[in-house]
């Protein structure tokens, strides 16, 4: 075969590869973003419950005589929603996924299992973050408070870094959860309540120390709350550290755990295969 | 050698001594596993099935069946040996050899019960490259061919076991695979059902020259009703394999015919066992007929047999042939290999 063939060859079987990976990560965040709209008992659990909590925090501030701060609250809600997504719909997911057989069915299929977790990334994305605009807009109403941003773009970018980052980290846990089975539960309930604790969600990250707020930075919403709370109240300072190294390490934080997620997802796919974890629900 | 040129004109399926050995874990700690005790799943097994046969694998729970599908779907690594789909070998060409496959098990859950039976089916489309359009005129076709035309909307959570079943069936052959691998298909489902698939998958077949299936299944007179040839699988090892008739002519010692009699008298037996060629005659009463059953040394001996009866004032309503059946040939195999495995292990002893 000449060069030009056996290049054009390549082009064309990378294009072919893509779009089959485009149409799996379509596919697998469908049910993810309907079952938002056919579930109607979510917006008790994933809108009303977390309120509760924002109100009952906002009181606390206000009660303080800082309500100021239930803006930090109101945004440490809704960013909450997407933690609690990442913990339950992705890293414990490819658990669950074996429990029904549909793992078994992912892993048969050309596609790479990487699309088919950024499927449900992206499908859990799109329907987090109708849930957390909601808890968004009704915290903002009940404590009125008012958001004064210093740079859209920045803003977004954060946004978007620590949605990767984080949501590349639930990929992550996801493959290296299937080590574990029955021990995925107790795992969940322990990284939950700590997690939130130290990532600052109700309140600025600084309060912690260097040490401890150091630590939990490798939790990517650590830094992008820090850093979209500068973005929305300068006035109130509180910041962990200036927005550009922020941007940088959650930058930084996306790339390590989008290779992370490949290597950990081959490496565990090899292990399963030889100790016959992919479809032996008893082990 | 090259993936493309490897299977020209292989066969759809070939295992050449395959064995698995699963090691149990007492224990866990990441990245390692504790000593446990060891299981042979399989113990050298080696089939060919050629492109265009519908294969069964018969076997006990436990004899390694589900194994060896794991292996050829590439959910598995096998221990040792070599297995091959479509002469592509499941250890090195595993994305090419999933684009020729689908696989559905017995009392199978998968997907998601708040879709509809088409989004699911579309989904799964999707995990395969099918572009939506085709996907959706396939489903169509699919569903109408299952006689589930009118549950394309229906969510999956309400669906009974066998539409379930019926649907599982569309999701594994929307991709439009070569090789189709069915681990039980019909496990607990009802008698129609069980039908509508077995039909199906028979008519699927002969759609399209070169489709394969390898089934597995407990029920002997779904693999007699379906199958090319099919092997028995003991305690991982393929105790017999070939076409079920050859299976039951190789199981049958002696010609057994049955014959029913108008009347009956007790010199008839004593006859019988005096004529040439008999082995053995046995007459049974039911419901106001006699029946009588005969094995001879040769199908050759009937005509003998019928005129001893004739010549004894005997007159003979009907005849037939006894053949032995998948079960029998499976209880005969399968219960032999059982004995001689503990006669070997009192041996031991």
């Amino acid at each position: 075969m000449e060069p030009a063939q056996q290049q054009n060859l390549k082009t064309s079987q990378w294009r072919e590869s893509l779009r089959l990976g485009w149409r799996t990560l379509i596919g697998r965040a469908y049910p993810r973003i309907v079952s938002a709209a056919r579930e109607p008992d979510w917006v008790f659990y994933e809108v009303a419950l977390p309120v509760l909590q924002v109100i009952a925090f906002g009181f606390v501030y206000k009660s303080l005589g800082r309500p100021q701060y239930t803006g930090f609250v109101v945004l440490g809600g809704a960013m909450l929603a997407f933690w609690t997504n990442v913990l339950w719909s992705m890293a414990g997911q490819l658990h669950w996924e074996r429990q029904t057989g549909n793992l078994e069915l992912y892993l048969m299929a050309p596609s790479s299992m990487l699309w088919i977790l950024a499927g449900m990334a992206f499908g859990g994305m799109v329907a987090t973050l109708f849930r957390s605009i909601v808890i968004l807009l009704i915290g903002s109403l009940i404590f009125g408070v008012t958001y004064q941003i210093v740079s859209a773009p920045l803003l977004i970018l954060i946004f978007i870094l620590t949605m990767v980052a984080l949501y590349g980290l639930g990929s992550m846990l996801s493959s290296l959860y299937l080590m574990y089975n029955r021990e995925v539960w107790a795992i969940q309930e322990v990284m939950q309540d700590p997690i939130s604790l130290i990532t600052g969600f109700y309140f600025p990250v600084r309060a912690l120390g260097g040490i401890i707020g150091g630590l939990a930075s490798v939790i990517p919403l650590t830094l992008g709350l820090d850093g979209m709370r500068q973005m929305l109240f300068p006035q109130l300072g509180q910041s962990f550290l200036p927005p550009g190294i922020e941007i940088a390490i959650l930058g930084v934080l996306a790339l390590l755990f989008l290779v992370g997620a490949s290597w950990s997802l081959t490496y565990i796919e090899k292990l399963a295969k030889i100790e016959g974890r992919l479809s032996l629900k008893w082990q | 050698m090259t993936a493309a040129h490897m299977h020209a004109d292989s066969p759809a399926i070939q295992t050449i001594d395959v064995r698995r050995v699963y090691k149990s874990r007492s224990g866990f700690t990441f990245g390692g596993q504790k000593a446990g005790k060891s299981v042979t799943a399989l113990d050298g097994v080696s089939l060919t099935i050629q492109k265009g046969e519908l294969f069964g694998l018969l076997g006990r729970n436990g004899a390694g069946k589900t194994t060896l599908i794991k292996i050829l779907t590439t959910l598995l690594a096998p221990t040792s040996g070599e297995a091959y789909v479509d002469g592509l070998d499941v250890n090195k060409y595993v994305i090419p050899i999933r684009k020729k496959i689908a696989m559905v098990s017995g009392g199978e859950q998968s997907g998601y019960g708040i879709l509809t039976v088409r989004e699911q089916l579309w989904m799964f489309a999707q995990f395969y490259g099918v572009p939506s359009q085709a996907a959706h005129k396939k489903i169509d076709q699919l569903l109408e061919a299952v006689g589930l035309g009118d549950q394309a909307n229906q969510k999956v959570y309400a669906l009974s076991t066998g539409m379930r079943q019926r649907m599982n069936l569309c999701r594994a052959l929307v991709s439009d695979p070569e090789i189709l691998f069915l681990d039980e298909p019909t496990v607990g489902l009802d008698v129609e059902a069980s039908r509508i698939v077995r039909n199906y998958v028979r008519s699927w077949m002969q759609e399209q020259r070169g489709r394969t299936v390898l089934l597995t299944t407990h029920y002997m007179f779904e693999a007699d009703e379906l199958c090319d040839r099919v092997a028995i699988i003991n305690h991982g090892q393929i105790v017999a394999q070939g076409e079920t008739d050859d299976l039951k002519k190789g199981l049958q010692e002696h010609a057994r015919f049955q014959f029913e009699l108008a009347e009956w008298a007790p010199a008839f037996e004593e006859e019988l066992k005096q004529s040439r060629g008999v082995v053995s005659a046995q007459s049974m009463h039911q419901k106001g007929k006699v029946s009588v059953q005969i094995a001879l040394e040769n199908e050759e001996y009937i005509t003998s047999a019928m005129q001893t009866i004739s010549s004894a004032g005997g007159h003979v309503l009907t005849l037939r042939r006894i053949e032995p059946t998948l079960e029998e040939v499976f209880m005969r195999l399968v219960g032999t290999a059982d004995d001689e495995k503990s006669a070997g292990e009192d041996e031991e002893k």
